[in-house]
């Protein structure tokens, strides 16, 4: 009884507060792990909130939100203060979406990368890049001359490791003497450690230098020493002009957009959502001219290929580093597979820490 | 000797004198914005309960730093002691992850605390015996607490069904804090924070340790003429203090977050050194100024969401309120005096 009254106590006092603040404009709120000026990760989450302004939806942002107590804090009051729709685009934020989600249920919630989907009101996104990856690897393939690639990871989660793995196997494709070499930083952001990363890559004899971190010191670091390097996240070619061979972007927009426009129109629906090359959510970046216009044609074609799902990144015969059959000719990997990636294909040095 | 306890409300009123003239330069209403800085943030139950929340760690680890400050001990590495009592309490939550049982978050507590002592012991041990500056050595700690810390959830304490994500098992609901009410975050630890202001209060002012730690604070040559184990002290004001850090670091983890990943906290063991200073090292006055602190961190957050004012304001507010705090105290201590200086003339 004394229990439940202060269930109806509390109830009471968020409607209040939810019927103060609350109008009958539709709203969308973004919870960003980074400030908006990172160029990279949470860069393009903005980027995609700009282009859900841009169709005439008001949107809201909180950037820097620790992932600890405060997240639960922050997308609690983004629900209190009428927003419809909260997209929470850092894993860490997997727990407290949900939890606020059961304590929400008419509004609707997106989660980036997680897998955790507890309530209907809850539907999660993540993108193909993988499929980014294999066209880098084909490039690197082609461009290295001591057939060393330089590997800087952040964490080993499945979507490091499938993102490697899909590099190093398209690399192999063009050149089989391959091999990939890397460090972990155990960071998304810090850009002394990743300059220092892509320095030690490089005294190691990597002439290709590619990254799973946000910071733009990497390829900054090969600008410098002369080598080739890949941008993450968002275009960085302005910050490494000549050494940038194209970048994988991760586009948002189309995505926020469709899903602010369901939201806002009724048609929303829980989802696992993963685009990839197809629907744009990862895109290209310009190629430099250095790579030759053949190498280009060719990268396009495969582009191409992989978007129309003609060529698949994860194509048998697969080994892992002791040689055994991961994926027997002929077949692909399955989404189940790529989801749990958790061991190197052959050809990677080193072990996964654990 | 009022106005010493009275600038600290001078500092307050300057800082939202300063945010409005900031807020009105950014081409926001300031009266608005101060609105929604700090009042909007409490305007309900939720907000007055994570207020509390954001405040039960500052006014911990503020405490325990007051007997270090108060003895001219400058143990700035807090959020390091606090980092240490987090790994070792959760280390022990995580001992026990399939288990329910009442005695199981008391040991956590405790274990979280001795964590915490034993880390502040490292810089008070070097400092008694072989002379190393406490400042130093306890701000580096925390950097190996932390990377210590990152080992562990990446490596060995990661959880086995977490696909690697750096970050442990969810603790079980025994070692969880009991919350106060259905659906607000407010824990239990708000009783251990307000146990140590009652406690420090009792020791600062009640008992000869306290008065020798008073004593060395004001001069360290009378606490040496007088008699007093200067040693001895040091080692027992790191110790309080590191317990108070780390019960604030298992605060946090058995609390609102429940498991340990990398970011523990948000620079609690940082932020509570401003929190001790606004506070006098007064622990009533530590009470109120956790309250400031932790209102300017969810202001930032309301500012954000409503005006999008960049959050990074609540930084600025906590730097204004320590900069106005420590002017107040030197136009206090000093005397200006224009003088009418003839040249060649140089007085000092």
């Amino acid at each position: 009884m004394y229990k439940n009254f202060f269930r109806y106590l509390i109830s009471a006092i968020f409607l209040l507060g939810f019927s103060v603040n609350s109008n009958a404009d539709f709203k969308v709120g973004f919870v960003y792990v980074g400030p908006t000026g990172d160029h990279g990760w949470t860069f393009q989450h903005h980027e995609g909130r700009n282009a859900v302004e841009a169709a005439g939806i008001k949107t809201t942002f909180v950037e820097s939100v620790p992932e600890g107590a405060d997240a639960e804090r922050v997308i609690r009051q983004l629900a209190q203060s009428g927003h419809d729709l909260i997209f929470t685009t850092s894993f860490g934020y997997m727990d407290p979406t949900n939890k606020v989600a059961k304590d929400f249920p008419n509004v609707k919630f997106e989660h980036a990368t997680g897998y955790k989907r507890e309530h209907s009101n809850v539907s999660t996104y993540s993108a193909r890049f993988y499929e980014g990856r294999t066209l880098l690897g084909h490039i690197a393939g082609k461009m290295t001359k001591t057939n060393t690639i330089g590997y800087i990871a952040s964490f080993p989660i499945p979507e490091v490791i499938r993102g490697i793995n899909a590099m190093t196997l398209a690399a192999q494709k063009v050149n089989p003497n391959i091999k990939t070499k890397i460090v972990w930083v155990f960071t998304w952001y810090d850009p002394g450690k990743e300059a220092e990363a892509a320095q030690a890559l490089i005294d190691q004899g990597a002439d290709v230098i590619m990254q799973h971190t946000d910071s733009t010191a990497p390829v900054q670091t090969a600008e410098k020493a002369g080598v080739w390097s890949f941008g993450q996240a968002s275009d960085m070619q302005r910050f490494a002009p000549k050494s940038i061979l194209t970048s994988i972007i991760d586009d948002w927009a189309p995505y926020y957009v469709e899903r602010a426009i369901a939201a806002r129109d009724g048609t929303w629906n829980q989802q696992d959502t993963w685009h990839g090359l197809k629907e744009g959510m990862v895109a290209m970046g310009p190629y430099n001219s250095a790579m030759g216009a053949d190498l280009v044609k060719e990268v396009e074609q495969l582009q191409k290929d992989l978007a129309s799902g003609k060529v698949h990144s994860f194509t048998g015969p697969i080994y892992d580093q002791k040689g055994n059959i991961l994926v027997a000719e002929g077949k692909v990997a399955d989404d189940g597979m790529l989801a749990g990636m958790s061991v190197y294909v052959k050809g990677v040095e080193g072990d996964i820490p654990k | 000797m009022a106005l010493y306890f009275f600038t600290p409300f001078i500092a307050i009123i300057l800082t939202i004198l300063g945010g409005g003239i900031i807020f009105y330069i950014l081409g926001f209403n300031p009266i608005e914005a101060l609105k929604f800085y700090f009042i909007t943030p409490i305007s309900n139950l939720y907000g007055l309960s994570e207020l509390l929340l954001k405040a039960t760690p500052l006014c911990l680890i503020a405490i325990g730093l007051s007997f270090c400050f108060k003895s001219n001990n400058w143990n700035i590495g807090a959020e390091g002691q606090l980092t240490f009592g987090a790994i070792v309490g959760g280390g022990v939550a995580l001992l026990f992850y399939n288990q329910e049982g009442f005695y199981i978050l008391p040991l956590v507590i405790i274990a979280g605390a001795i964590g915490g002592m034993i880390f502040a012991l490292i810089p008070a041990i070097l400092k008694t015996y072989f002379n190393t500056n406490e400042i130093l050595v306890s701000l580096m700690l925390v950097y190996v607490s932390k990377l210590l810390l990152d080992y562990l959830v990446v490596g060995p304490w990661s959880n086995p069904e977490g696909f690697n994500f750096p970050e442990t098992r969810q603790f079980s609901d025994s070692s969880r804090m009991p919350l106060l009410f259905e659906g607000l975050r407010i824990h239990a630890g708000i009783f251990l924070a307000l146990a140590a202001v009652m406690l420090s209060w009792f020791v600062l002012y009640k008992t000869y340790l306290g008065f020798q730690i008073k004593v060395s604070g004001l001069s360290l040559k009378t606490a040496k003429y007088a008699g007093f184990k200067g040693k001895t002290m040091i080692l027992v004001v790191f110790m309080i203090s590191g317990a108070c850090a780390g019960l604030a670091g298992v605060g946090e983890i058995t609390g609102p977050i429940g498991q340990l990943h990398r970011m523990i906290s948000p620079d609690y063991g940082f932020t509570a050194i401003i929190v001790a200073f606004l506070g006098r090292l007064n622990p009533f006055g530590i009470i109120f100024a956790s309250l400031v602190v932790a209102l300017t961190y969810l202001g930032a957050e309301t500012a954000q969401i409503f005006l999008q004012i960049p959050k990074y304001t609540g930084q600025v507010f906590q730097g204004m309120i320590l900069f106005f705090l420590l002017a107040s105290d030197y136009l206090l201590f000093f005397k200006v005096k224009i003088l009418n200086l003839k040249k060649n003339e140089l007085r000092y």
